[in-house]
């Protein structure tokens, strides 16, 4: 049995979190979550309640703090890449890629053309990956419970792709500082190809079903409406910074891996609610595919490594190991010691699927990182659920939060 | 002179005893202030009209065990209209890490500041809501200092099976 007393200790020190209201019965305070199936993780929400509209909705989160930026302290830069996959479980190229720019950009490593191009390939894939994801679940919080399964069948193709290139399904570590794994095995530009054209027909048949249903609008419009002020105010990017009508996204603003060479438009809408957000969203699949058709384009044209030559951060080829015993000592110190960036600071960010990713890299000149700290996207855009939901019922609160597509494991890190 | 530049010109101009160095570093520029100037200086990034940083990227804080002054934290603001990204950085002593809260400038700095709390142990004044936010309410001591020992679980094997059970801290009647 809970100690009451302890009841009302934590109560005491969430008073001035809630209205006076709710201390004299007048509303109820009311918790949700963390094993809610419509919070889309482990987020515990603590709702005031007057009847069935929020007064106050405040998330309360840390159910999924792994420590990982703890962790990364303790292991070489190469060893801690392999942790960064878990954090956004939805967008794990991502994540490697964000932490490989920022060393990268540390130790002032050039990355090769065709790294480049791959890179951007797999970033795309991972964003039309993890926007089916969205999809699948945010239609499921709107009681349209076909579409995930739908969606999960789409995605399975790009996991394909993804066990094609790198032997795992989702925990890729596929991209490496100084470029990628390796190149691509045979098969993969067809695979990519066939997916690219499976695609467009079935994202029309989500459209039919969803964009102009009445139901869905219903649910959706003027559903948690947010200014673009005070969006910006509360440090949202992404899709949900964009539904609001602010035009920021990372590729365009400080692009990087070569984006600016890339055709692609930055989808915008200015309803500022659930139903923008979804519009965005939708619109940016097409943005992805469009991305994804450019870099297959150009992966004929640009052979050659997909590992910088720059033997501070990258292993010597195989074939020199069995030859030369300098290659050999390298290769061994490199992976046991690890590489050595000079002392400083720097913060590189992507856009992510759910906005700006960025990371924030302090070496002090050792084999291990100073600090790492992940700026997640999902944590500045669950911050603004509070001004987002007040005075909306609670199913719509599902809705909401189902619109800034948070990852929990992003989120609580 | 880009905007980044005008900028650390301006602070200068502005604040001249505040600013304790300018760096550069990969191309990014970092404005090294005094932690009691960092709300003043805060607010006049985002409120002057030419400067106009109207957003914050990020906040996070760096133990530097056992080095003096132990604690930094850094201010990415950035300018949405011109493009320009900057960092602020403030250094804290390790006896008494405290600095203002600059929740009041840009409203995200919150849960930014409570993490910095919750893991480095950095108190901000006039926070709205400073409570631990990663770790339960009742944690003690803060995981992110580097005098704190990451931890680990013991290995268990047949032989010390028993031995290292009775020491695990499972839920207890």
């Amino acid at each position: 049995m809970t100690d009451l007393r302890e009841v009302e200790t934590t109560l005491d020190q969430l008073r001035h979190l809630f209205t006076e209201r709710a201390f004299s019965g007048e509303t109820m305070v009311l918790n949700m979550g963390p094993q809610h199936p419509s919070t889309h993780g482990v987020l515990r929400l603590i709702l005031e309640l007057d009847g069935e509209t929020v007064v106050r909705a405040i998330p309360d989160i840390g159910f999924l703090h792994t420590g990982v930026e703890k962790n990364m302290e303790a292991k070489t830069y190469l060893k801690a890449l392999a942790m960064t996959d878990r954090l956004d479980y939805l967008n794990n190229i991502g994540n490697n890629l964000t932490y490989c720019l920022a060393i990268e950009k540390l130790m002032e490593v050039n990355v090769p053309e065709r790294a480049q191009v791959l890179r951007v390939l797999m970033a795309e894939l991972q964003r039309i990956a993890s926007h089916l994801v969205w999809l699948g679940t945010h239609c499921i919080d709107l009681a349209a419970l076909s579409i995930l399964l739908y969606c999960f069948r789409d995605r399975e193709r790009i996991m394909d792709i993804f066990e094609m290139v790198s032997g795992q399904r989702m925990m890729t570590t596929y991209i490496r500082p100084g470029g990628v794994w390796r190149d691509v095995p045979a098969g993969f530009e067809e695979a990519v190809k066939d997916f690219l054209e499976y695609l467009p027909a079935k994202l029309d048949d989500y459209e039919r079903l969803l964009t102009n249903n009445p139901i869905f609008k219903m649910r959706a419009q003027g559903v948690g409406h947010i200014s673009a002020e005070d969006a910006l105010h509360w440090g949202m990017t992404g899709s949900s910074l964009r539904g609001s009508g602010v035009n920021y996204d990372v590729r365009r603003a400080m692009p990087y891996c070569g984006y600016e060479t890339y055709d692609f438009d930055v989808p915008l809408e200015t309803g500022g609610d659930v139903y923008s957000r979804y519009l965005c969203r939708m619109r940016e699949f097409r943005e992805s595919l469009k991305i994804c058709r450019q870099a297959l384009d150009r992966l004929p044209k640009t052979k050659g490594p997909v590992m910088t030559a720059d033997r501070k951060v990258a292993p010597p080829p195989r074939s020199e190991l069995s030859t030369s015993m300098e290659s050999l000592i390298h290769h061994f110190k490199l992976y046991t010691e690890g590489f050595t960036p000079p002392v400083g600071e720097v913060y590189a960010a992507t856009e992510s699927p759910r906005g700006e990713l960025g990371v924030r890299l302090v070496s002090d000149g050792t084999p291990k990182p100073q600090r790492v700290h992940y700026r997640c996207p999902s944590w500045a855009n669950l911050q603004a659920l509070t001004t987002m939901s007040e005075g909306c019922l609670v199913a719509d609160l599902v809705a909401i939060i189902g619109s800034i597509d948070i990852v929990l494991g992003d989120v609580d890190r | 002179m880009n905007h980044v530049e005008r900028t650390v010109a301006a602070i200068k101009a502005k604040f001249p005893e505040a600013v304790e160095s300018v760096t550069e570093f990969r191309a990014e520029t970092t404005v090294t202030v005094k932690p009691e100037s960092i709300v003043a200086v805060s607010r006049f990034l985002r409120d002057d009209p030419d400067l106009n940083y109207n957003y914050l990227a990020d906040l996070a804080g760096v133990d530097y065990y056992p080095d003096e002054p132990r604690f930094a934290l850094s201010y990415i603001p950035y300018a949405m209209a011109v493009n320009a990204r900057l960092r602020l950085k403030v250094f804290l002593s390790g006896d008494d890490p405290q600095v203002d809260s600059v929740s009041g400038v840009w409203r995200n700095a919150d849960w930014y500041e409570r993490e910095a709390f919750d893991m480095l142990g950095i108190q901000f004044n006039n926070h709205p809501d400073l409570r631990r936010i990663l770790m339960p309410a009742d944690w003690v001591g803060h995981p992110h200092r580097k005098d704190y020992p990451l931890g680990y679980e013991e290995v268990q094997f047949s032989f010390n099976w028993r031995e290292i059970d009775s020491k695990k801290p499972y839920a207890k009647e």
